[in-house]
């Protein structure tokens, strides 16, 4: 998607062209790796949370608003694409083979699921971020709470218990689509003049209102599409785990999110996505090395899940002594690796620098 | 000659009327912070409102440009009846406000300041000329104008301040103190470009604690006393008054 290409495109293509070529890739990649069960797993997994990451992105870096309640939007995703997928477990659309039918009908399920969490989004957002600084906080994790909440108490939802059974149509392909789209979305949105608005609002949000700014407006359309990805990546988790409850969608989920955003750099997409893949590699790495180190006892490999809030905390106290800014600060990738790569020496220097 | 509790000074040269404000209260919760004032600004005119600290000065200001919502009274803008909205619909309507502190984008460059000062507008040759026109009002801003904004002097980030606020094509200016912590050099500047700014056609509303500096440029002032206007009349003639010169010049 190279800036010298995307000008010479016509305007409804530049978003179509890196889309089809990302379908092309994605297709090669399910082929090859479609097999390895464990793999497509746990690339899901760093899957739904990029797209987690690179959403919650949006609000609270681009836009500099602080929300600390991502893993509600993703349960409710999660429990009404979960809902809809249940009911429309048996059916098949005619004329259709079954696994294209299967595949259209976890669109609709994902679809459902990210429209929900958006209009969830919309009803938190109207009255919080008419006010300016901390209430979005306080309101989304009550929200957050709310949901785990209301989820833990109610039957049709499978309580505490979890709901199971959902059909686990979730592929390789399907997670990474969506990782494209949050992307690409995300990165659209920044260079657009919806984007300066947001620049704006982050960096003044006084200034920005009186230069004529309609920081409430913006405000608003960025949480509910950061809200609606928030669905749909709850959405996709909910279609290749076996069982969600609402264990899974805690506060310390929450936190997850904005650590990553905070450790990728407040503003930066490419930032926040480098964050996310590591942070959810670390506590599988951190598995098998506990696993290795403890031979035959696996009692330490089965604690990382609660092991792995204090490493969290503590990288966190580390980045803030050492990077306040983050990875790549405000910027993406692209700004800051080729200066950081000629300053490790001459040799290094290629045309980028 | 009185105007309610006012006392008015002299005669006003009579002008277009480009802002009328009639009967305008603001209140924060139980708090008054103007308690019905009525003013009005011509085209062409510089107008300064003066007045001590809490006088409501900068109420008045925010309630114009719409960063507050008037608890009563009028505000037409060029015959239009504006009260009460936001600020993205003033903007257009040829309003800009350099909000009290100055408000510029720190992390930003100056370029990209006045570039998001220019927001709202999509002919951009033009907005490369004006910030051109920007940078021959204030050329030490065009020696900067790749810097970031924070690394900018008080002086400087003011300059900017109303630079950024003229990159909207304003018709009106509403400027907040914008002597605000300056050294007297600096606002000798500042208030020698307003004029320049004013000789375009730019009409300005202009708060200011300088109330020698605020009057001597204006055309016409205002004396604010908590949430009421105590005085109006001609800057030259508000300077000449005892009252003013006992209250705001220390005499």
């Amino acid at each position: 998607m190279g800036a010298a290409s995307a000008k010479t495109m016509p305007y409804w293509a530049r978003g179509l062209a890196p889309l089809l070529g990302a379908l092309a890739v994605l297709a090669m990649l399910q082929w090859i790796f479609g097999p390895m069960h464990f793999f497509v797993y746990l690339s899901s997994l760093v899957g739904v949370n990029v797209i987690l990451a690179v959403s919650l992105n949006v609000v609270n870096g681009m836009t500099g608003q602080f929300s600390i309640g991502h893993a509600g939007f993703m349960a409710v995703g999660a429990y009404l694409s979960g809902l809809f997928s249940l009911a429309v477990k048996e059916l098949n659309i005619r004329g259709l083979p079954a696994t294209l039918s299967d595949q259209l009908l976890l669109l609709a399920a994902i679809g459902v699921g990210g429209v929900a969490a958006a209009a969830c989004g919309f009803l938190v957002g109207l009255p919080s971020l008419r006010l300016k600084g901390d209430y979005l906080a306080i309101v989304t994790l009550g929200f957050g709470e709310i949901i785990r909440v209301v989820v833990q108490n109610t039957e049709t939802l499978g309580g505490a218990l979890g709901l199971s059974g959902i059909p686990q149509r979730s592929s390789f392909y399907m997670v990474w689509l969506w990782v494209f789209v949050t992307v690409l979305v995300a990165r659209r949105i920044a260079g657009s003049s919806h984007g300066r608005s947001l620049w704006a609002i982050r960096e003044d949000e006084v200034a920005a209102e009186a230069m004529g700014v309609d920081t409430t407006g913006y405000k608003v359309r960025s949480f509910v599409v950061s809200s609606f990805f928030a669905g749909v990546a709850g959405a996709l988790f909910a279609h290749f785990v076996p069982i969600i409850n609402p264990g899974s969608f805690t506060f310390v989920k929450s936190m997850e999110v904005v650590v990553m955003v905070v450790a990728g750099g407040l503003g930066s997409t490419t930032g926040a996505i480098v964050a996310a893949v590591c942070l959810t590699l670390l506590p599988e790495g951190m598995r098998s090395l506990f696993l290795r180190l403890g031979g035959e006892d696996a009692s330490l490999a089965q604690k990382v899940d609660q092991i792995r809030m204090p490493i969290y905390g503590l990288l966190l106290v580390l980045l803030m002594l050492v990077r306040p800014q983050g990875l790549f600060g405000t910027r993406e990738a692209w700004d800051v690796l080729p200066k950081w790569l000629s300053r490790r020496g001459p040799a290094l220097k290629g045309p980028v620098a | 000659m009185t105007e309610g509790a006012t006392q008015v000074l002299g005669e006003r040269r009579p002008r277009e009327p480009l802002l009328e404000v009639k009967e305008l209260r603001v209140s924060y919760g139980a708090i008054k912070a103007l308690h019905g004032i009525t003013l009005s600004v011509g085209k062409g005119e510089v107008v300064a409102l003066i007045g001590s600290n809490g006088a409501g000065k900068t109420s008045t200001l925010r309630a114009v440009s719409g960063m507050v919502k008037p608890a009563g009274g009028r505000i037409t803008l060029a015959g239009a009846d504006v009260t009460g909205l936001k600020p993205n619909l003033l903007v257009p309507r040829g309003m800009a406000h350099a909000p009290e502190g100055r408000g510029i984008f720190l992390n930003l460059s100056v370029l990209e300041n006045l570039e998001l000062g220019a927001y709202l507008r999509r002919d951009r040759a033009e907005v490369t000329k004006d910030a051109e026109y920007c940078f021959s009002l204030f050329p030490v801003l065009a020696e900067r104008r790749k810097q970031q904004a924070a690394t900018l002097s008080g002086g400087e980030q003011q300059m900017l301040a109303i630079s950024r606020a003229l990159m909207s094509r304003p018709t009106l200016l509403l400027l907040d103190e914008p002597s605000l912590g300056l050294a007297p050099q600096v606002v000798q500047t500042i208030f020698r470009i307003l004029r320049e700014v004013n000789g375009r056609g730019v009409s300005i509303l202009l708060v200011e604690q300088n109330a020698h500096l605020a009057l001597a440029l204006a055309d016409y002032g205002y004396v604010l006393e908590t949430g009421e206007l105590a005085m109006a009349g001609p800057g030259q003639e508000l300077l000449a008054s005892p009252e003013v010169r006992r209250a705001y010049l220390g005499e």
